[in-house]
Protein backbone atom coordinates (compact mmCIF):
# COMPACT_ATOMS: atom_id res chain seq x y z
CA UNK A 1 0.00 0.00 0.00
CA UNK A 2 1.30 3.37 -1.18
CA UNK A 3 1.43 5.64 1.61
CA UNK A 4 0.02 9.33 0.72
CA UNK A 5 3.05 11.22 0.79
CA UNK A 6 0.59 14.81 1.28
CA UNK A 7 -2.09 13.32 3.60
CA UNK A 8 -2.09 15.35 6.77
CA UNK A 9 -1.13 12.65 8.82
CA UNK A 10 1.66 11.46 7.40
CA UNK A 11 3.08 15.54 7.36
CA UNK A 12 2.79 15.28 11.02
CA UNK A 13 4.07 11.92 11.36
CA UNK A 14 7.58 13.14 9.39
CA UNK A 15 7.32 16.61 11.60
CA UNK A 16 7.40 14.71 15.06
CA UNK A 17 9.90 11.78 13.97
CA UNK A 18 12.30 14.35 12.32
CA UNK A 19 11.96 16.67 15.42
CA UNK A 20 12.72 14.03 17.96
CA UNK A 21 15.24 12.72 15.47
CA UNK A 22 16.88 16.12 15.73
CA UNK A 23 16.73 16.74 19.23
CA UNK A 24 18.19 13.61 20.50
CA UNK A 25 20.74 14.35 18.14
CA UNK A 26 21.62 17.71 19.02
CA UNK A 27 21.59 17.04 23.19
CA UNK A 28 24.25 14.14 23.19
CA UNK A 29 26.47 16.02 21.10
CA UNK A 30 25.61 19.40 23.47
CA UNK A 31 25.90 16.53 26.43
CA UNK A 32 29.23 15.10 25.02
CA UNK A 33 30.81 18.11 24.56
CA UNK A 34 30.12 20.15 27.52
CA UNK A 35 32.58 19.05 30.09
CA UNK A 36 35.34 19.53 26.65
CA UNK A 37 34.02 23.35 26.50
CA UNK A 38 33.45 24.24 30.35
CA UNK A 39 37.73 23.66 30.67
CA UNK A 40 37.72 26.03 27.81
CA UNK A 41 36.02 28.76 29.00
CA UNK A 42 37.71 28.19 32.36
CA UNK A 43 41.22 28.38 30.31
CA UNK A 44 40.24 31.49 29.02
CA UNK A 45 39.40 33.01 32.70
CA UNK A 46 42.91 31.45 33.78
CA UNK A 47 44.60 33.31 30.68
CA UNK A 48 42.20 36.33 31.65
CA UNK A 49 43.70 36.90 35.58
CA UNK A 50 46.82 36.18 34.79
CA UNK A 51 47.26 38.21 31.84
CA UNK A 52 46.01 41.16 34.45
CA UNK A 53 49.29 40.50 36.18
CA UNK A 54 50.81 40.78 32.81
CA UNK A 55 51.90 36.84 32.64
CA UNK A 56 51.55 35.56 29.46
CA UNK A 57 50.06 32.46 28.97
CA UNK A 58 48.78 29.92 26.34
CA UNK A 59 46.21 27.72 26.37
CA UNK A 60 48.08 25.03 27.62
CA UNK A 61 50.51 26.10 29.96
CA UNK A 62 47.45 28.37 31.68
CA UNK A 63 46.70 26.15 34.63
CA UNK A 64 49.78 25.40 35.18
CA UNK A 65 50.48 29.05 35.58
CA UNK A 66 47.92 29.56 37.61
CA UNK A 67 48.44 27.46 40.44
CA UNK A 68 52.19 28.85 40.59
CA UNK A 69 51.19 32.19 40.56
CA UNK A 70 47.11 32.68 42.38
CA UNK A 71 48.00 32.41 45.88
CA UNK A 72 44.40 32.54 46.99
CA UNK A 73 40.51 32.88 45.62
CA UNK A 74 38.14 35.10 47.99
CA UNK A 75 34.47 35.76 47.52
CA UNK A 76 33.53 39.38 49.05
CA UNK A 77 29.75 40.42 49.43
CA UNK A 78 29.09 43.94 48.48
CA UNK A 79 30.41 45.04 52.01
CA UNK A 80 33.72 43.43 51.58
CA UNK A 81 33.27 40.49 53.37
CA UNK A 82 34.80 37.25 53.13
CA UNK A 83 31.99 35.20 52.39
CA UNK A 84 34.18 32.27 51.02
CA UNK A 85 38.10 31.50 50.39
CA UNK A 86 40.45 28.94 48.67
CA UNK A 87 44.14 28.36 49.17
CA UNK A 88 45.32 28.88 45.47
CA UNK A 89 47.11 25.43 45.05
CA UNK A 90 43.58 24.09 45.56
CA UNK A 91 42.33 22.34 42.35
CA UNK A 92 39.82 24.64 40.55
CA UNK A 93 36.67 22.27 40.34
CA UNK A 94 34.11 23.14 37.82
CA UNK A 95 31.22 21.42 39.95
CA UNK A 96 32.30 23.17 43.58
CA UNK A 97 29.72 26.13 43.64
CA UNK A 98 32.00 27.58 46.52
CA UNK A 99 35.38 27.93 44.65
CA UNK A 100 35.00 32.04 44.34
CA UNK A 101 36.87 30.85 40.56
CA UNK A 102 33.45 29.47 39.77
CA UNK A 103 31.52 32.33 40.04
CA UNK A 104 29.89 33.68 36.76
CA UNK A 105 30.19 37.34 37.25
CA UNK A 106 28.96 37.94 33.86
CA UNK A 107 25.56 35.58 34.83
CA UNK A 108 25.22 37.70 37.74
CA UNK A 109 25.64 40.91 35.72
CA UNK A 110 23.22 39.70 33.62
CA UNK A 111 20.39 38.51 36.42
CA UNK A 112 20.74 40.76 38.76
CA UNK A 113 23.44 44.03 38.51
CA UNK A 114 22.46 45.28 35.12
CA UNK A 115 18.67 45.52 36.43
CA UNK A 116 19.85 47.96 39.59
CA UNK A 117 21.96 49.79 37.67
CA UNK A 118 19.91 51.05 34.71
CA UNK A 119 17.16 51.27 37.82
CA UNK A 120 19.29 53.29 40.11
CA UNK A 121 22.02 55.21 37.90
CA UNK A 122 24.18 57.19 39.97
CA UNK A 123 22.07 56.58 42.83
CA UNK A 124 25.03 55.26 44.68
CA UNK A 125 23.43 54.45 48.13
CA UNK A 126 20.36 52.68 46.51
CA UNK A 127 22.74 50.37 44.02
CA UNK A 128 24.80 49.37 47.08
CA UNK A 129 21.81 48.39 49.19
CA UNK A 130 19.97 46.34 46.08
CA UNK A 131 23.28 44.23 45.36
CA UNK A 132 23.31 43.22 49.13
CA UNK A 133 20.12 42.50 49.00
CA UNK A 134 20.16 40.47 45.88
CA UNK A 135 23.56 38.64 47.56
CA UNK A 136 25.66 39.22 44.87
CA UNK A 137 29.33 37.89 45.24
CA UNK A 138 32.29 39.18 43.72
CA UNK A 139 35.24 37.14 43.44
CA UNK A 140 39.04 38.78 43.49
CA UNK A 141 42.33 36.76 42.84
CA UNK A 142 45.46 37.11 44.99
CA UNK A 143 48.65 37.12 43.01
CA UNK A 144 52.17 36.65 43.86
CA UNK A 145 54.07 37.89 41.39
CA UNK A 146 58.18 37.92 41.82
CA UNK A 147 57.81 38.07 45.71
CA UNK A 148 54.97 41.26 45.26
CA UNK A 149 51.40 40.54 45.84
CA UNK A 150 48.57 41.74 43.84
CA UNK A 151 44.73 41.57 43.54
CA UNK A 152 43.04 41.08 40.23
CA UNK A 153 39.57 42.03 39.81
CA UNK A 154 37.06 40.91 37.68
CA UNK A 155 34.13 43.40 36.12
CA UNK A 156 31.27 43.19 33.67
CA UNK A 157 30.29 46.47 32.39
CA UNK A 158 27.56 47.46 29.21
CA UNK A 159 29.53 48.35 25.71
CA UNK A 160 27.85 49.87 22.83
CA UNK A 161 26.22 46.58 21.22
CA UNK A 162 26.62 43.62 24.63
CA UNK A 163 28.43 43.05 27.37
CA UNK A 164 32.22 44.10 28.13
CA UNK A 165 33.96 42.80 31.18
CA UNK A 166 37.79 43.09 32.04
CA UNK A 167 40.03 42.01 34.95
CA UNK A 168 42.25 45.09 36.47
CA UNK A 169 44.96 44.25 38.81
CA UNK A 170 45.62 46.59 42.04
CA UNK A 171 49.11 46.73 43.64
CA UNK A 172 49.52 46.21 47.21
CA UNK A 173 49.18 49.98 48.38
CA UNK A 174 45.18 49.07 46.82
CA UNK A 175 45.27 52.41 44.68
CA UNK A 176 47.79 51.49 41.82
CA UNK A 177 46.65 49.67 39.00
CA UNK A 178 49.53 47.23 37.90
CA UNK A 179 47.49 45.82 34.74
CA UNK A 180 44.05 45.44 33.10
CA UNK A 181 42.85 43.39 30.19
CA UNK A 182 39.26 44.30 28.85
CA UNK A 183 37.27 41.95 26.41
CA UNK A 184 33.96 42.44 24.78
CA UNK A 185 31.29 40.50 23.08
CA UNK A 186 30.30 42.14 19.91
CA UNK A 187 32.15 45.93 20.09
CA UNK A 188 32.30 47.21 16.50
CA UNK A 189 35.75 46.50 15.26
CA UNK A 190 38.38 49.26 14.47
CA UNK A 191 36.61 51.27 17.46
CA UNK A 192 34.62 49.41 20.70
CA UNK A 193 36.29 46.43 20.35
CA UNK A 194 39.61 47.96 20.90
CA UNK A 195 39.51 47.89 24.23
CA UNK A 196 41.05 44.54 23.84
CA UNK A 197 44.46 45.87 22.38
CA UNK A 198 47.36 46.17 24.06
CA UNK A 199 47.32 50.08 22.83
CA UNK A 200 44.75 50.77 25.24
CA UNK A 201 45.76 48.28 28.14
CA UNK A 202 48.68 49.69 28.32
CA UNK A 203 47.72 52.89 29.48
CA UNK A 204 45.96 52.06 32.70
CA UNK A 205 48.88 50.77 34.14
CA UNK A 206 50.70 52.35 36.92
CA UNK A 207 48.03 54.91 37.08
CA UNK A 208 46.35 55.59 40.56
CA UNK A 209 42.49 55.53 41.69
CA UNK A 210 41.30 58.58 43.07
CA UNK A 211 40.44 58.31 46.49
CA UNK A 212 39.29 61.70 47.54
CA UNK A 213 35.65 61.90 49.03
CA UNK A 214 33.31 62.44 46.17
CA UNK A 215 35.28 62.43 43.14
CA UNK A 216 34.78 58.95 40.57
CA UNK A 217 37.52 56.47 41.26
CA UNK A 218 39.05 56.53 38.22
CA UNK A 219 37.80 58.13 34.87
CA UNK A 220 38.04 57.38 31.10
CA UNK A 221 37.86 60.68 29.20
CA UNK A 222 36.20 61.16 25.39
CA UNK A 223 39.30 60.08 22.86
CA UNK A 224 41.77 62.98 22.63
CA UNK A 225 41.07 64.52 26.08
CA UNK A 226 43.72 65.61 28.37
CA UNK A 227 44.78 62.87 30.83
CA UNK A 228 46.41 62.88 34.65
CA UNK A 229 47.62 59.77 36.99
CA UNK A 230 43.51 59.40 37.98
CA UNK A 231 42.34 58.88 33.86
CA UNK A 232 42.97 57.59 30.80
CA UNK A 233 42.49 58.41 27.40
CA UNK A 234 39.17 56.52 25.86
CA UNK A 235 38.67 55.22 22.16
CA UNK A 236 37.93 57.59 19.63
CA UNK A 237 34.62 56.98 17.71
CA UNK A 238 34.00 54.32 20.65
CA UNK A 239 32.59 56.73 22.86
CA UNK A 240 29.91 54.62 24.63
CA UNK A 241 32.02 51.51 25.04
CA UNK A 242 34.96 53.72 26.66
CA UNK A 243 31.92 54.96 28.75
CA UNK A 244 31.33 51.17 29.73
CA UNK A 245 34.93 50.84 30.84
CA UNK A 246 34.22 54.05 33.07
CA UNK A 247 31.28 52.80 34.16
CA UNK A 248 32.20 49.26 35.38
CA UNK A 249 34.85 50.34 37.21
CA UNK A 250 33.60 52.91 39.18
CA UNK A 251 31.29 50.28 39.86
CA UNK A 252 33.08 47.16 40.73
CA UNK A 253 35.80 48.87 42.32
CA UNK A 254 34.81 50.42 45.27
CA UNK A 255 33.25 46.52 46.41
CA UNK A 256 37.28 45.02 46.64
CA UNK A 257 38.05 48.57 47.92
CA UNK A 258 36.03 47.68 51.12
CA UNK A 259 37.01 44.30 51.02
CA UNK A 260 40.70 45.76 51.25
CA UNK A 261 39.96 47.48 54.28
CA UNK A 262 38.21 45.04 55.90
CA UNK A 263 41.38 42.86 55.53
CA UNK A 264 43.24 45.94 56.58
CA UNK A 265 41.87 46.32 59.94
CA UNK A 266 41.66 42.61 60.71
CA UNK A 267 45.33 42.73 60.64
CA UNK A 268 45.79 45.84 62.14
CA UNK A 269 43.25 44.30 65.47
CA UNK A 270 45.81 41.25 65.10
CA UNK B 1 0.00 12.71 -8.40
CA UNK B 2 2.01 10.34 -5.96
CA UNK B 3 1.44 7.38 -8.60
CA UNK B 4 3.17 9.76 -11.26
CA UNK B 5 5.83 10.76 -9.16
CA UNK B 6 6.07 6.99 -8.22
CA UNK B 7 6.19 5.80 -12.12
CA UNK B 8 8.87 8.08 -13.49
CA UNK B 9 11.01 7.16 -10.18
CA UNK B 10 11.32 3.57 -11.89
CA UNK B 11 12.11 5.10 -15.50
CA UNK B 12 15.04 6.59 -14.32
CA UNK B 13 15.74 3.59 -11.89
CA UNK B 14 15.51 0.81 -14.83
CA UNK B 15 18.45 2.55 -17.00
CA UNK B 16 21.69 1.21 -16.22
CA UNK B 17 23.15 2.48 -13.52
CA UNK B 18 25.39 5.57 -14.36
CA UNK B 19 29.15 5.43 -12.73
CA UNK B 20 29.78 8.24 -10.02
CA UNK B 21 32.41 9.56 -11.71
CA UNK B 22 30.77 9.95 -15.43
CA UNK B 23 31.31 12.90 -17.68
CA UNK B 24 28.31 14.69 -16.17
CA UNK B 25 28.82 13.74 -12.93
CA UNK B 26 32.39 15.20 -13.05
CA UNK B 27 30.79 18.61 -14.22
CA UNK B 28 28.91 18.63 -11.17
CA UNK B 29 32.22 18.93 -9.25
CA UNK B 30 33.91 21.84 -11.77
CA UNK B 31 31.34 23.43 -12.28
CA UNK B 32 30.56 25.45 -9.36
CA UNK B 33 34.32 26.22 -9.60
CA UNK B 34 34.12 28.60 -12.20
CA UNK B 35 30.83 28.36 -14.64
CA UNK B 36 28.46 28.22 -11.57
CA UNK B 37 30.36 29.88 -8.92
CA UNK B 38 28.20 30.10 -6.05
CA UNK B 39 30.16 33.78 -5.02
CA UNK B 40 31.05 35.31 -8.45
CA UNK B 41 27.89 33.99 -10.57
CA UNK B 42 25.55 33.13 -8.65
CA UNK B 43 26.31 36.19 -6.09
CA UNK B 44 25.12 33.98 -3.30
CA UNK B 45 26.41 34.05 0.45
CA UNK B 46 27.92 36.75 -0.23
CA UNK B 47 27.53 37.85 3.35
CA UNK B 48 30.23 35.76 5.25
CA UNK B 49 32.38 35.89 2.39
CA UNK B 50 33.06 39.55 3.29
CA UNK B 51 32.62 38.79 6.83
CA UNK B 52 34.94 36.25 7.55
CA UNK B 53 37.88 37.38 5.04
CA UNK B 54 39.83 39.13 7.76
CA UNK B 55 42.13 36.02 8.69
CA UNK B 56 43.01 33.30 6.44
CA UNK B 57 42.54 30.76 9.36
CA UNK B 58 39.00 31.74 10.28
CA UNK B 59 38.19 31.43 6.23
CA UNK B 60 39.83 27.95 6.03
CA UNK B 61 37.73 26.77 9.27
CA UNK B 62 35.01 28.59 7.78
CA UNK B 63 35.16 27.02 4.56
CA UNK B 64 35.95 23.40 5.90
CA UNK B 65 32.64 23.88 8.16
CA UNK B 66 30.55 24.79 5.06
CA UNK B 67 31.33 21.95 3.37
CA UNK B 68 30.66 20.03 5.90
CA UNK B 69 26.61 21.20 6.24
CA UNK B 70 27.19 21.39 2.69
CA UNK B 71 28.05 17.27 2.13
CA UNK B 72 25.80 16.60 5.26
CA UNK B 73 22.64 18.35 4.11
CA UNK B 74 22.93 17.33 0.83
CA UNK B 75 23.13 13.64 1.46
CA UNK B 76 20.88 13.56 4.01
CA UNK B 77 18.10 15.39 2.15
CA UNK B 78 18.87 13.51 -0.93
CA UNK B 79 18.39 9.86 1.33
CA UNK B 80 14.86 11.35 2.52
CA UNK B 81 13.84 12.93 -0.80
CA UNK B 82 11.20 10.25 -1.61
CA UNK B 83 9.72 10.74 2.07
CA UNK B 84 10.05 14.17 2.69
CA UNK B 85 6.11 15.85 2.42
CA UNK B 86 6.19 18.40 -0.35
CA UNK B 87 4.65 20.76 1.85
CA UNK B 88 7.51 21.02 4.55
CA UNK B 89 10.17 20.48 2.74
CA UNK B 90 11.41 24.39 3.15
CA UNK B 91 11.44 23.70 7.05
CA UNK B 92 12.83 20.25 6.59
CA UNK B 93 15.31 21.15 4.72
CA UNK B 94 16.11 24.28 7.42
CA UNK B 95 15.98 21.61 10.18
CA UNK B 96 18.71 19.59 9.00
CA UNK B 97 21.09 22.75 8.18
CA UNK B 98 20.58 23.95 11.47
CA UNK B 99 21.22 20.64 13.20
CA UNK B 100 24.70 20.29 11.59
CA UNK B 101 25.63 23.73 12.16
CA UNK B 102 24.82 23.28 15.66
CA UNK B 103 26.82 20.48 15.66
CA UNK B 104 29.82 22.41 14.01
CA UNK B 105 29.80 25.15 16.43
CA UNK B 106 29.73 22.96 19.06
CA UNK B 107 32.59 20.87 18.08
CA UNK B 108 34.25 23.86 17.06
CA UNK B 109 33.66 25.23 20.66
CA UNK B 110 35.09 22.13 22.18
CA UNK B 111 38.08 21.74 19.98
CA UNK B 112 39.26 25.34 18.64
CA UNK B 113 38.21 27.41 21.39
CA UNK B 114 40.23 30.60 19.86
CA UNK B 115 39.18 29.95 16.73
CA UNK B 116 35.34 30.05 17.23
CA UNK B 117 35.90 33.08 19.33
CA UNK B 118 36.77 34.41 16.35
CA UNK B 119 34.00 33.70 13.59
CA UNK B 120 31.27 33.94 16.81
CA UNK B 121 28.04 34.55 15.43
CA UNK B 122 29.17 33.59 11.51
CA UNK B 123 29.07 29.97 11.95
CA UNK B 124 25.66 30.25 13.45
CA UNK B 125 24.94 32.38 10.19
CA UNK B 126 25.77 29.27 8.00
CA UNK B 127 22.31 28.00 8.65
CA UNK B 128 21.12 31.01 6.51
CA UNK B 129 24.23 30.65 3.35
CA UNK B 130 21.93 30.87 0.36
CA UNK B 131 24.17 28.68 -1.36
CA UNK B 132 23.53 25.76 1.00
CA UNK B 133 19.91 26.15 1.09
CA UNK B 134 19.81 26.66 -2.37
CA UNK B 135 21.53 23.32 -3.30
CA UNK B 136 19.34 21.36 -1.18
CA UNK B 137 16.11 22.97 -2.87
CA UNK B 138 17.35 22.73 -6.67
CA UNK B 139 19.45 19.69 -6.55
CA UNK B 140 19.50 17.37 -3.50
CA UNK B 141 15.71 17.31 -3.67
CA UNK B 142 15.56 15.59 -7.39
CA UNK B 143 19.18 13.63 -7.51
CA UNK B 144 20.25 10.71 -5.87
CA UNK B 145 22.66 10.53 -3.73
CA UNK B 146 26.01 10.03 -5.14
CA UNK B 147 25.90 12.91 -7.60
CA UNK B 148 23.87 15.40 -4.60
CA UNK B 149 27.31 14.51 -2.39
CA UNK B 150 29.54 15.36 -5.54
CA UNK B 151 27.46 18.62 -6.17
CA UNK B 152 27.97 19.17 -2.48
CA UNK B 153 31.39 19.30 -2.58
CA UNK B 154 31.75 21.14 -5.93
CA UNK B 155 29.93 23.88 -4.34
CA UNK B 156 31.63 24.13 -0.96
CA UNK B 157 34.73 24.10 -2.95
CA UNK B 158 33.39 27.01 -5.20
CA UNK B 159 32.84 29.46 -2.15
CA UNK B 160 36.03 28.24 -0.54
CA UNK B 161 38.38 29.21 -3.29
CA UNK B 162 36.82 32.41 -3.66
CA UNK B 163 36.66 32.64 0.58
CA UNK B 164 40.45 31.67 0.78
CA UNK B 165 41.80 33.88 -2.52
CA UNK B 166 40.02 36.84 -0.46
CA UNK B 167 41.35 36.26 2.91
CA UNK B 168 44.93 36.05 1.45
CA UNK B 169 44.78 39.30 -0.23
CA UNK B 170 43.94 40.91 2.47
CA UNK B 171 45.56 39.56 4.99
CA UNK B 172 48.47 40.05 3.78
CA UNK B 173 47.95 43.21 2.55
CA UNK B 174 46.03 44.46 5.83
CA UNK B 175 47.78 43.10 8.61
CA UNK B 176 51.36 42.06 6.66
CA UNK B 177 50.81 38.34 8.38
CA UNK B 178 49.44 35.17 7.00
CA UNK B 179 47.91 32.36 9.46
CA UNK B 180 46.88 28.99 9.65
CA UNK B 181 44.78 26.97 12.01
CA UNK B 182 47.72 25.52 14.25
CA UNK B 183 50.12 27.82 13.95
CA UNK B 184 48.66 30.76 14.41
CA UNK B 185 48.77 34.27 13.03
CA UNK B 186 52.80 34.41 11.40
CA UNK B 187 53.82 38.50 11.06
CA UNK B 188 55.95 39.36 8.11
CA UNK B 189 57.50 41.71 10.58
CA UNK B 190 59.49 38.36 12.06
CA UNK B 191 60.72 36.78 9.43
CA UNK B 192 63.04 37.20 6.96
CA UNK B 193 60.65 38.92 4.51
CA UNK B 194 60.84 42.01 6.90
CA UNK B 195 62.82 44.01 4.93
CA UNK B 196 59.95 44.41 2.74
CA UNK B 197 57.20 45.47 5.33
CA UNK B 198 58.78 46.60 8.36
CA UNK B 199 58.95 50.67 8.84
CA UNK B 200 60.37 52.40 5.92
CA UNK B 201 59.90 49.04 3.84
CA UNK B 202 58.55 49.44 0.73
CA UNK B 203 54.95 48.40 1.81
CA UNK B 204 53.18 49.96 4.61
CA UNK B 205 50.17 47.69 5.50
CA UNK B 206 46.81 49.36 4.25
CA UNK B 207 44.24 49.39 7.13
CA UNK B 208 41.74 49.33 4.43
CA UNK B 209 42.28 45.86 3.45
CA UNK B 210 41.10 45.24 6.86
CA UNK B 211 37.66 46.81 6.51
CA UNK B 212 34.74 44.97 4.88
CA UNK B 213 34.28 47.07 1.72
CA UNK B 214 37.79 46.07 0.51
CA UNK B 215 36.32 42.38 0.48
CA UNK B 216 33.89 43.17 -1.68
CA UNK B 217 36.48 45.15 -3.88
CA UNK B 218 38.51 41.79 -3.84
CA UNK B 219 35.56 39.40 -4.68
CA UNK B 220 34.58 42.41 -7.65
CA UNK B 221 38.20 42.01 -8.89
CA UNK B 222 38.29 38.26 -8.61
CA UNK B 223 34.93 38.31 -11.02
CA UNK B 224 36.62 40.97 -13.61
CA UNK B 225 39.14 38.59 -14.04
CA UNK B 226 36.93 35.08 -14.25
CA UNK B 227 34.74 37.32 -16.76
CA UNK B 228 37.53 38.50 -19.11
CA UNK B 229 38.46 34.58 -19.20
CA UNK B 230 35.91 32.88 -19.25
CA UNK B 231 33.36 34.11 -22.29
CA UNK B 232 30.54 31.68 -21.04
CA UNK B 233 29.76 34.63 -18.48
CA UNK B 234 29.65 37.39 -20.80
CA UNK B 235 26.15 38.37 -21.68
CA UNK B 236 24.76 39.38 -25.29
CA UNK B 237 23.92 42.26 -25.88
Amino acid sequence: MAINKNSNGYTFFFAIAMVVVVGTTLAVTAFGLKPLQQKNQATKKMMDILGAVKVDADRSNAAALFTEYVTRRVAVNYNGEVISEKPGDAEVDPTDKNDPFNIDVKKDYKANVKKFVQQFGDNEEKLASALEEAGVVFPVFEVVKDGEKFFVCPMVGTGLWGPIWGYVSLEEDYKTIYGARFDHKAETPGLGAEIKEDFFQVKFEGKQLQLADGSDLFNVLKGGAQTNEHSVDGITGGTITSKGVDEMLNRTLPVYLNYFENANNQRAQR
Amino acid sequence: MSTEAQVVEKEVEKKPSEPLFSKKNRKLLTDPLDDSNPITVQVLGICSALAITVQLQQAVIMSLSVLFVMIGGNVIVSILRNSIPDRIRIIVQLVVIAALVIIVNEVLKAFLPDISEKLSVFVGLIITNCIIMGRLEAFALGNKVGPSFLDAIGNAMGYAWILLAVAIVREVFGSGAISLPGMGQVKFFDTEWAGFFANGGFYEHNNLMILPPMALIVVGIIIWIQRSRNTKLIEEN
